[in-house]
């Protein structure tokens, strides 16, 4: 990252380190920044330190190392309810004992907004959110969508610049996640803000992102838009994190170019992409997406194909979903489009199945 | 509650509302029953178990609490000793009229007579002494020495009588004049020793009518010797009170065409009680105690002769009846009035104190870990393994003039030796003992509410440009309300009861109307009063209750 792109960042973090305890680092040497209007969403399993993150970002725990900024100013030192950032809980954690009027109406009453100002504002985040109807209602009488749409519109109705949104969609079913997922991304969209997002939820990561961090041990493992993500992943964890992933394992037998072999535990070779292998002798596991590999291919003559014995065949309705036998795994996933003239193979069926080079990626052993 | 069922409530609701407009009228089950009628029988066996399960507790709570607790609230209204130990003075009573200045005419001596002579043989005459005695002081010695010369007036009769007729003077010539002839049969074929029980006494047929008063008498004499003494009244001469009716019966009646036992006896005494020596029962009264002359004695009886007075509640709100209706009492006879003030002024500072106290610790326990907040809870509670009183004195040995606190304090130079701070046996003692005792009734409820409050909540705020003040006090402190209204309910109406420790260390300045209530009980013997103040306090709390419920609404509290 040049010096340029630092000093644009809106939000950054800077060799930011987090111990709880004093014995162990929750976050590692965190470095990130986003420019403004970035839909930025941290995913990783619980306990990867990304919530930790945001925590530090809104002002409840303090950085043990680093410096924290905001539009360019170190904000290690200025308390929460300065720093003039909305957050959205994932309990929503909307008042009580307040209606939903009232909860819009505390951010700006402490920010001592004239009695006008506040109904309007309150009116334009409401039905911003299509909750017009619901201002006298307590947020117990709202069903959870209903409620975390409020909160949104309280994050959102003080106007920040930057929201904070702390796995927001969690405790709602599928299809209300969806909606609320589409929501939350126009709005962010319409209103030019600047969203940090955490979730466990990798769809919700891919389809609301510009881009993704995806942490892991207190660490940024990749950040990236999510098609990058997805198709070029930097390292196993996000392989195997982000999507459905065939992972086989071997060693590095032949480096050319932008091409190598790798040679497999069970003796078969394979060409794949080196990512994180430089010379032969490399352990690495290699990644291959279900969706490229192909069935008795047709590839170059000197491309390597390997022996496959059908395990399962499971009708998905747009996509064939086959489990293999290959080099010795039996967790082999080949997903194939619905088409008029797709084979279906039967269990039992021996194939032959390969791919492109490109299409696998030798990373790193783990 | 999530949208999947919120989506599903209206959707049901829509299918039930359609099936109403296709049947109007009552739901009906599968047999054509009306369904609250099978929905009822249904639950029917549920109910009965449930109550099954609480009935042990339940008859016992009714039978030892609800019933006493009923039974001495009744207690604060109830008059019949006067009624019952004087009916005929009550009764005839009733139509004086006390503002007259006048004194009852001659009838209301005589009924008094006759009741109090009966009274004091049944030894009950000095039991409503002290009842009215609360009302009048001297009452009571009046109806003490009245029962010891009562005989004075009935002695009159007597010695004519007997000087007459010396068998006026002999049980049986009496029993034979008055009882039944079968029941003196079965009286002297009864045998002591038999176990059997005494034949009741009767009286004999048509004697009512020709000797009424006397009949009254002998029969009340009977019954007294019959069932308090044992007795027959075969071998006992009658009271001479017989023997004053006796005469007032023959001076009134006709009896010569009496032809029963002892007729010639009796005749022979009616032809010669018309030159007896007499006296009227108002002198005879007089010459028993001078104190029948005055007006107030009849106007206090003649005030309390109703079965239910409001005289106990009068008296617990410094008033008095009087002939003109409730008066307040003088200014230097008030004390309930103050003694109630200073219950609930007190009982409100407590409350107070225990907020200001409890409140940051139990938001502290709600706060730290669940370790330390266990170890905090049992600093907490220790204080309720200790004995009560051993609290109690603990304070009395910090607070004293030579105790703890002011030997400190003198120690440190902040107060002259001669003039140590009196902290103990007034309302400051009385207020820091008892914060110090309920305090854990108002950390409990505060520590459960808190604990259900997630920190959430103030980071919220806080994100959303909240100080930690108003984070605090408008995000926080509202939803800690209903603690705060269980713990103030709970240690209020504690407070205003408690007996104990103001009783230790309150003094004369700060003891509760609990310990005048207790006085009463104990002491002066006064329950009605007693049972006034209780109830009164009672009402108190409830009303107390009701104005809560109406502010704070009752639903806000949470006792955990």
């Amino acid at each position: 990252m040049t010096d340029m792109a630092k000093q644009d960042a809106f939000v950054a973090f800077e060799r930011v380190q987090k111990s709880y305890d004093g014995e162990t680092l929750v976050v590692k040497d965190l470095n990130l920044s986003m420019p403004k209007g970035e839909f930025l969403t941290m995913l990783g399993p619980s306990g990867s330190g990304k919530t930790t993150c945001l925590m530090m970002l809104a002002g409840f725990e303090t950085a043990t190392h680093g410096a924290i900024k905001l539009d360019g100013v170190s904000i290690n030192d200025i308390s929460p309810h300065k720093r003039g950032i909305g957050m959205v809980f994932q309990n929503y954690a909307l008042f009580p004992h307040m209606t939903v009027a009232e909860n819009l109406s505390f951010p700006l009453e402490v920010r001592k907004m004239g009695k006008s100002d506040r109904e309007a504002k309150i009116k334009r985040a409401l039905d911003m959110v299509q909750m017009g109807n619901f201002a006298g209602r307590r947020p117990t009488q709202l069903s959870g969508g209903q409620q975390q749409r409020i909160a949104l519109a309280r994050a959102l109705v003080f106007e920040p610049e930057l929201v904070l949104m702390d796995e927001p969609l969690g405790a709602l079913d599928k299809q209300l996640r969806e909606t609320l997922q589409f929501e939350i991304t126009r709005l962010a969209h319409d209103l030019g803000i600047t969203v940090v997002y955490v979730t466990h939820d990798q769809t919700e990561a891919l389809t609301m992102s510009d881009r993704v961090a995806v942490f892991d041990d207190g660490r940024i493992q990749q950040l990236a838009p999510p098609d990058e993500l997805y198709e070029k992943p930097q390292n196993s964890f996000v392989a195997q994190f982000i999507g459905e992933n065939n992972a086989l394992d071997g060693t590095v037998q032949e480096v050319r170019g932008n091409r190598c072999t790798v040679r497999l535990e069970s003796g078969d070779v394979i060409d794949a992409l080196p990512v994180n292998v430089s010379k032969p002798g490399d352990k690495t596991r290699v990644s291959i997406r279900p969706e490229r590999v192909e069935f008795n291919p047709e590839l170059g003559p000197d491309a390597h194909t390997l022996e496959a014995e059908v395990l399962e065949f499971v009708y998905m309705g747009d996509v064939f979903r086959t489990r293999l036998r290959v080099a010795g795994r039996d967790d082999f996933v080949v997903k194939t489009r619905n088409r008029a003239d797709q084979v279906r193979l039967r269990p039992g069926e021996k194939v032959k199945i390969g791919w492109l080079p490109e299409d696998c990626r030798a990373l790193d052993a783990t | 509650m999530s949208d999947a069922t919120a989506g599903a409530a209206p959707g049901h609701k829509k299918a039930s509302a359609a099936k109403a407009a296709e049947k109007p009228g009552p739901m009906v089950d599968a047999e054509g029953r009306p369904l609250k009628e099978s929905l009822n029988r249904s639950l029917r066996l549920q109910k009965m178990r449930a109550l099954m399960l609480i009935a042990p507790l339940l008859i016992f709570v009714l039978l030892t609490f609800i019933a006493p607790i009923a039974d001495m609230l009744f207690r604060s209204v109830q008059n019949g000793i006067v009624s019952e130990t004087l009916p005929r003075t009550t009764h005839r009573l009733a139509d004086w009229d006390a503002t007259t200045g006048d004194l009852p005419d001659e009838a209301v001596y005589e009924g008094l007579y006759y009741d109090l002579f009966i009274a004091a043989e049944r030894k009950l005459h000095t039991r409503l002494g002290s009842r009215l005695n609360y009302e009048m002081t001297g009452m009571s010695s009046l109806f003490r020495q009245s029962g010891r010369s009562l005989d004075d007036i009935g002695d009159v009769y007597f010695d004519q009588f007997k000087d007459l007729d010396p068998n006026w003077d002999e049980a049986m010539p009496w029993a034979e004049l008055l009882g039944d002839p079968e029941w003196i049969a079965e009286m002297q074929a009864w045998d002591e020793d038999s176990g059997e029980t005494m034949p009741t006494f009767e009286l004999a047929d048509g004697i009512s009518d020709l000797l009424p008063l006397t009949a009254e008498t002998y029969s009340a004499f009977a019954d007294y010797v019959q069932s308090e003494d044992g007795d027959s009244p075969l071998q006992e001469e009658p009271w001479v009170l017989v023997h004053t009716a006796l005469y007032q019966d023959l001076m009134a009646k006709d009896v010569s065409g009496y032809n029963g036992p002892q007729a010639a006896m009796l005749k022979a005494a009616d032809a010669a009680v018309g030159g007896f020596e007499s006296v009227t029962f108002k002198d005879g009264m007089e010459g028993v105690d001078g104190d029948w002359l005055d007006h107030p004695t009849w106007e206090t009886i003649q005030m309390y002769s109703p079965e239910f007075t409001n005289g106990y509640f009068l008296n617990a709100v410094d008033m008095q009846k009087t002939p003109d209706g409730p008066a307040m009492r003088d200014d230097d006879q008030r004390i309930y009035g103050l003694l109630f003030k200073r219950t609930m002024f007190m009982s409100l500072m407590i409350t107070g104190s225990c907020i200001l106290l409890g409140y940051p610790i139990a938001w502290l326990l709600s706060n730290v870990r669940v370790r330390t907040a266990n170890l905090l809870l049992i600093l907490v509670l220790l204080p309720f393994w200790t004995s009560l009183l051993v609290r109690t004195s603990a304070w009395k040995v910090m607070l004293q003039q030579q105790g703890v606190i002011n030997d400190v304090l003198v120690w440190l130079g902040l107060i002259a030796d001669d003039s140590r701070l009196v902290m103990i046996n007034n309302q400051f003692g009385t207020i820091v003992a008892m914060t110090h005792i309920l305090l854990p009734f108002m950390i409990l409820p505060l520590y459960s509410v808190m604990q259900t409050i997630p920190p959430t909540y103030l980071r919220a705020a806080k994100s959303l440009g909240a100080t930690n003040w108003t984070a605090f006090w408008r995000v926080y402190f509202p939803q800690s309300v209903p603690g705060i209204g269980a713990g103030s309910i709970l240690v209020f109406i504690l407070s205003i009861g408690y007996y104990i420790t103001p009783e230790i260390v309150g003094g004369t300045t700060g003891t509760f109307i609990s310990n005048r209530i207790a006085y009463h009980i104990s002491s002066s013997l006064n329950w009605g009063l007693a049972a006034a103040l209780g109830t009164i306090l009672l009402a108190l709390v409830l009303g107390l209750y009701y104005a809560y419920d109406k502010i704070v609404g009752i639903d806000n509290v949470k006792l955990g």
